[in-house]
């Protein structure tokens, strides 16, 4: 069988940026900053396109969450070969306090609709760094999953992956349909070219809300705070081991 | 924040530019001062620009950071000509940015082309230079040439399997360009060649000459355009000059000697190179413009990223009021130039009767302002600014020459002159 599969990109502040928080501490300042597309999305869309061309997959369908701007990301994903795709829009109010939850129920709905029979998604955003939209996503489908991909084959029903986990590397296969997270050294993401970027422009984008998924967006979780983390404060040279020591039980660690 | 494997390039280019500058500035702490960096600002490049060209910006800026920054000083310092990097340009359809659709090019405006030059000018100004010059000749026979010659070259073109040189100046004959005097004599169906080109980028590495050449009588009504191959014989090339910037590329003398060429390889009716090279050099201007912009605008950052970490009398040097109103004058120059040239790309896109001498009044704002730019941004670093171990001074040397070449800003003078008197 051939896969069809759906792509998760979100839009971030771009990794290269230096982060400030917002006076207020309310978060950080996102306004005339500049955003991309999550590094670890990047290389899910080009996994997936990769397989359908190896034609392992029929159809790749790019979706992104959030307000107006992150219709950019779909562009880029457009741009790289994605055959369509789906912006659920959430205005910037209720998409500050969107969270993985939310968003696992929103793409475990489109993968229902759009019958898709593999999802891939970055393993975590570079933002949030939560690490739980693709664990959640395949929990609301009850779906295999298979996350830190380093690797992706797929061979009739079976998808083997092998993950990057503390001990090394585990192989798992699975039985479709599954859910990927794709980690670092999944695959190098290619350049969109130019001809590609002038082709997306005629893609398809479709525009949905979460309400037309059923999808409820109310969050249990309030951010209190957002905070630089404290100055790294100088440290001191010490002579040898027995200044070390010392200092240490000093300081009541040993 | 997640770590830094060695694996992905993209990521750990981060963590190799903040251990440079602490290697170099042992008391600063380079992630400590907030500096300006990807917040926008009126120095934004993507200012007035419709949603697909920021896209092609996005691209070619991707393309400069990965592929030419981390490279640009290494290819100066060596004069390697880094043609593995350019023909991988061609794969995202920088081969043939405004040639046509149907031969392999990409189709673009000039004012796209422009702000991707821009872009990945603030990787290489030097290696850009060149590519600019190759889509020139590809864009010349892609406009002049006949369908057969059209259906022969541009596919390899475009597709910058074959790289491309342009000959116009001759050792007596730069500004004076109709007085050029190499000569291309009919002889059945051969034209033979004789006489140089000098100061011709790429010579000797390219694959293909589009050469202006006398085949009538005096003055720009006996010039033509012909397209002349690597080994042909009678070709031959002088010895790569040693330059001051543009080291990324070779340049040097080009010498027919009973050089035959065939009479198809000529591109439009003789008699008509004149105007070729004239309507070739429109665009060339904006292209070479824009290659200053992108060095320009670089070397502001890097001279802003200096002043926010350099202390002196206390405190850091972006507070010393002298210098902002230095920065603001730079930053103003570089906005003037920009929209300047982009105006001037417009002006060519929509074939405007003005379009010729707007491009010259962009090359001459945009080439003096944007060197006084890189220029002022070495100032910024003090003596640092003075060592090749630090990129500014390459800008410096690298945006000088667009003072002189694709017409020098005198002869640009000479032609707004006309325009606006007479």
């Amino acid at each position: 069988t051939m896969a069809r599969v759906l792509v998760g990109v979100k839009r971030v502040i771009d990794y290269a940026v230096k982060i400030r928080v917002k006076p207020d501490k309310s978060g950080v300042v996102t306004e005339g900053v500049k955003h991309s597309m999550n590094p670890f999305d990047e290389i899910a869309v080009e996994e997936a396109i990769r397989l359908k061309e190896k034609k392992f997959a029929t159809e790749v369908i790019a979706v992104t969450c959030g307000p107006t701007q992150s219709q950019e990301t779909l562009r880029t994903a457009l741009a790289m070969g994605a055959d369509r795709g789906i912006h659920v829009e959430i205005p910037a109010d209720d998409y500050v306090k969107t969270g993985p939850l939310q968003i696992s129920k929103i793409f475990a709905k489109l993968a229902e609709q759009e019958k898709a029979n593999l999802i891939i998604l970055g393993k975590q955003a570079i933002d949030g760094d939560n690490n739980q939209t693709a664990q959640m996503t395949a929990a609301v489908l009850d779906w295999a999953q298979g996350t830190f991909a380093s690797e992706l084959k797929l061979e009739g029903e079976k998808l083997t992956v092998v993950r990057e986990v503390d001990g090394g590397l585990e192989t798992i296969d699975l039985k479709m349909p599954a859910v990927v997270s794709a980690d670092l050294r999944l695959n190098e993401p290619r350049y969109a070219t130019l001809p590609n970027i002038m082709k997306a422009k005629k893609k398809k984008v479709a525009k949905l809300t979460a309400k037309d998924l059923g999808v409820d967006l109310a969050s249990s979780i309030e951010i209190l705070e957002v905070a630089d983390p404290p100055q790294r404060l100088a440290g001191i040279k010490v002579e040898n081991t027995e200044e070390l020591v010392g200092k240490l039980k000093e300081a009541g660690l040993v | 924040m997640f770590k830094v494997i060695n694996g992905c390039s993209r990521l750990s280019s981060y963590a190799n530019k903040c251990t440079n500058k602490a290697k170099v500035f042992p008391n600063s702490k380079c992630l400590a001062s907030f500096t300006k960096r990807d917040y926008s600002s009126s120095l934004d490049m993507s200012i007035g620009l419709s949603d697909e060209v920021k896209e092609f910006q996005l691209l070619a800026l991707d393309f400069a950071k990965k592929e030419l920054e981390p490279n640009m000083q290494k290819w100066d310092e060596q004069g390697h000509f880094p043609v593995d990097v350019i023909k991988r340009s061609a794969n995202l359809g920088f081969g043939g940015l405004y040639c046509d659709e149907k031969y392999g090019g990409t189709g673009l405006s000039r004012l796209a082309t422009s702000v991707i030059f821009e872009a990945l000018s603030t990787g290489c100004v030097s290696t850009t230079a060149y590519i600019s010059i190759h889509n020139m000749v590809a864009w010349m026979v892609d406009s002049f040439g006949n369908e057969e010659q059209r259906k022969k070259w541009l596919p390899s073109l475009t597709a910058m399997e074959k790289l491309s040189s342009y000959c116009l100046t001759e050792p007596g004959s730069g500004s004076d360009a109709a007085a050029l005097i190499t000569s291309a004599k009919k002889d059945g169906d051969n034209y033979i060649l004789n006489g140089s080109k000098s100061f011709i980028s790429g010579a000797s590495v390219s694959d293909v000459y589009l050469v202006m050449v006398r085949t009538g009588g005096e003055g720009p009504k006996g010039i033509s355009t012909l397209l002349v191959e690597n080994n042909t014989p009678g070709l031959t090339f002088g010895k790569s000059e040693v330059k001051l910037g543009w080291k990324s590329q070779p340049t040097g003398i080009v010498n027919f000697e009973d050089c035959v060429v065939p009479v198809e390889n000529r591109i439009g009716p003789e008699g008509s190179g004149f105007k070729i090279a004239m309507k070739g050099l429109n665009g060339g201007r904006i292209n070479i413009s824009s290659t200053s912009l992108g060095g320009a605008q670089k070397s502001f950052e890097h001279a802003r990223d200096h002043l926010s970490v350099r202390k002196a009398f206390g405190k850091e040097l972006i507070h010393n009021q002298y210098l902002q109103y230095r920065m603001a004058e730079m930053a103003t120059k570089i906005t003037s130039s920009r929209f300047l040239v982009r105006q001037a790309a417009q002006a060519m896109d929509e074939k405007h009767q003005n379009a010729p001498a707007l491009c010259a009044m962009a090359k001459l704002h945009a080439t003096d302002n944007c060197f006084d730019v890189c220029n002022s941004a070495l100032q910024m670093f003090g003596g640092y600014g003075y060592l090749c171990e630090y990129p500014v001074q390459q800008f410096v040397r690298d945006v000088r020459v667009n003072q002189i070449l694709e017409g020098t800003n005198e002869i640009m003078r000479l032609v707004i002159a006309r325009d606006t008197l007479y």
